[in-house]
């Protein structure tokens, strides 16, 4: 069995991905923000919980962007092994819906066609970065988590020796969050990939951001882990905008991988509070 | 309590700003970042003039939105002000530029030119893009236009929120550790 999904429809979807995201701040967020307002204990750090929030509200009532790195567009997609498109590709349509989305809604086009000898904005916001899993059935799911400069900026990875273990990941982690200060726009959302090959180990980090706030790791060690390192970037001081606080990130997200015998990566990629995420189903 | 501040600044009024003073700052502000700044030291080391004279002026470290239709400008929150650490101090020293707008920590040679010459580093809030936009009145292109968002913009601003993240004696609100 084949379902045929329109390439204009697939464009359409993305093009409204790229509005929603930049400019509605998602409800799982949202609620962590309060949270996080009601825990902050230094008064600079409860005005800019304040100003995130009222930042909230008149981008939802203007439409205007929560904030002018509307970023690289990074799509994640689940790709049903019975879907055709009835022209061009899932990567031409995530294109084009990226160029209109881009255009149409006012967002900040934010990519330069190359990194060193020519950085040139190519002034349509792409190419886009999509991540393409294909699972069974007929559906295409779709994820538009766009990534600003600043947070993306803060990443990090490093190879551990296995005997670094627990209390290595610890470290690293927290001092990864602890030093990029208020670069990525604190409280941050911490994304930690631990384990497979260096670049898994990434994209178990970024993929770690999309799980909704307030859930933890399924599994109870992790879990563990997740809130002990949430609790020590916590006791930094960094805070709000790195400008003291005891908020400094909302949530450690951890996702792992198997492992090689000789290896321990570990990934950092931190999301900024206002940690955009929009989905889809066709 | 917040301090209300006209631009632009002079030397004794940045040397009084003292780092955790909230302030809400009005008047002209341009707008310049990575692209930009790489620009303004193309000029002067050939020995020309900036298209902006920076004396006693303030630079917001800020790439915008476009605006949309009916509005001045779009979505306008501050970038990582740490990429310009290699072109601030030229800057202040040579051109008598005097605040500076953005978000993050600066390194030892801003400070150490900002003590010298009396200049201020301001913080914006990061990630609140819309609501700065509403504190500015204006905004016009007046050099580089063929870099987009990264062109530099004259703005007119009125009350935008800031902190003194940084003064001119180098007191800084950047103080973190890692607890071991």
């Amino acid at each position: 069995m084949t379902r045929t999904i329109a390439f204009d429809a697939i464009v359409e979807t993305a093009a409204e991905l790229c509005r929603r995201a930049a400019v509605e701040l998602p409800p799982d967020v949202l609620q962590a923000l309060r949270e996080g307002a009601a825990r902050e204990t230094s008064e600079t750090g409860r005005e800019f919980f304040r100003q995130y929030l009222e930042n909230a509200e008149i981008a939802r009532a203007t439409q205007m962007p929560l904030c002018q790195d509307t970023g690289f567009a990074v799509y994640f997609v689940e790709y049903g092994d019975e879907i055709r498109l009835d022209r061009g590709t899932i990567y031409e349509a995530l294109e084009e819906g990226t160029k209109q989305g881009y255009r149409i809604h006012h967002l900040r086009k934010s990519i330069d066609a190359d990194p060193l000898f020519r950085r040139e904005n190519t002034a349509t916001n792409t190419p886009a970065v999509v991540h393409l899993t294909i699972v069974k059935g007929d559906r295409l799911h779709i994820t538009l988590a766009p990534k600003g400069g600043g947070s993306e900026n803060m990443s990090r990875l490093k190879m551990l020796k296995p005997a670094d273990g627990r209390a290595g990941v610890v470290d690293f982690v927290v001092s990864s969050v602890v030093e990029a200060g208020g670069n990525p726009c604190p409280p941050t959302v911490v994304g930690v990939g631990i384990g497979g090959t260096a670049e898994v180990a990434m994209l178990l980090a970024k993929k770690a951001l999309l799980r909704p706030l307030g859930t933890p790791n399924p599994d109870s060690d992790y879990a563990a882990l997740e809130k002990e390192i949430l609790e020590k970037i916590n006791r930094s001081g960094c805070g709000p905008q790195g400008l003291g606080g005891n908020v400094t990130s909302l949530a450690v997200h951890i996702n792992v991988h198997a492992c090689h015998l000789a290896s321990l990566p570990v990934a950092v990629n931190l999301n900024c509070h206002a940690a955009r995420h929009a989905e889809a189903t066709l | 309590m917040t301090r209300q501040i006209t631009l632009p600044l002079d030397e004794k009024t940045a040397r009084a700003l003292r780092a955790g003073d909230r302030v809400e700052v009005s008047g002209t502000i341009w707008t310049a970042r990575d692209a930009a700044h790489a620009r303004f030291f193309e000029l002067l080391d050939a020995g020309k003039t900036l298209p902006v004279d920076l004396r006693d002026q303030t630079i917001y470290f800020v790439g915008p939105c476009p605006a949309p239709p009916g509005k001045v400008i779009g979505s306008a929150g501050p970038t990582t002000s740490g990429r310009m650490d290699r072109y601030s101090p030229r800057l202040i020293t040579e051109c008598g530029l005097r605040g500076m707008i953005g978000k993050g920590d600066r390194n030892a040679e801003v400070v150490s030119a900002m003590k010298r010459c009396g200049a201020v580093y301001f913080a914006a809030t990061g990630g609140a893009g819309a609501l700065i936009a509403r504190c500015i009145k204006s905004c016009e292109v007046v050099a580089f236009p063929d870099l987009g968002p990264e062109a530099v913009h004259k703005l007119e601003v009125e009350k935008f929120p800031l902190i003194v993240a940084i003064d001119a004696s180098g007191k800084s609100c950047y103080a973190r550790e890692v607890d071991k």
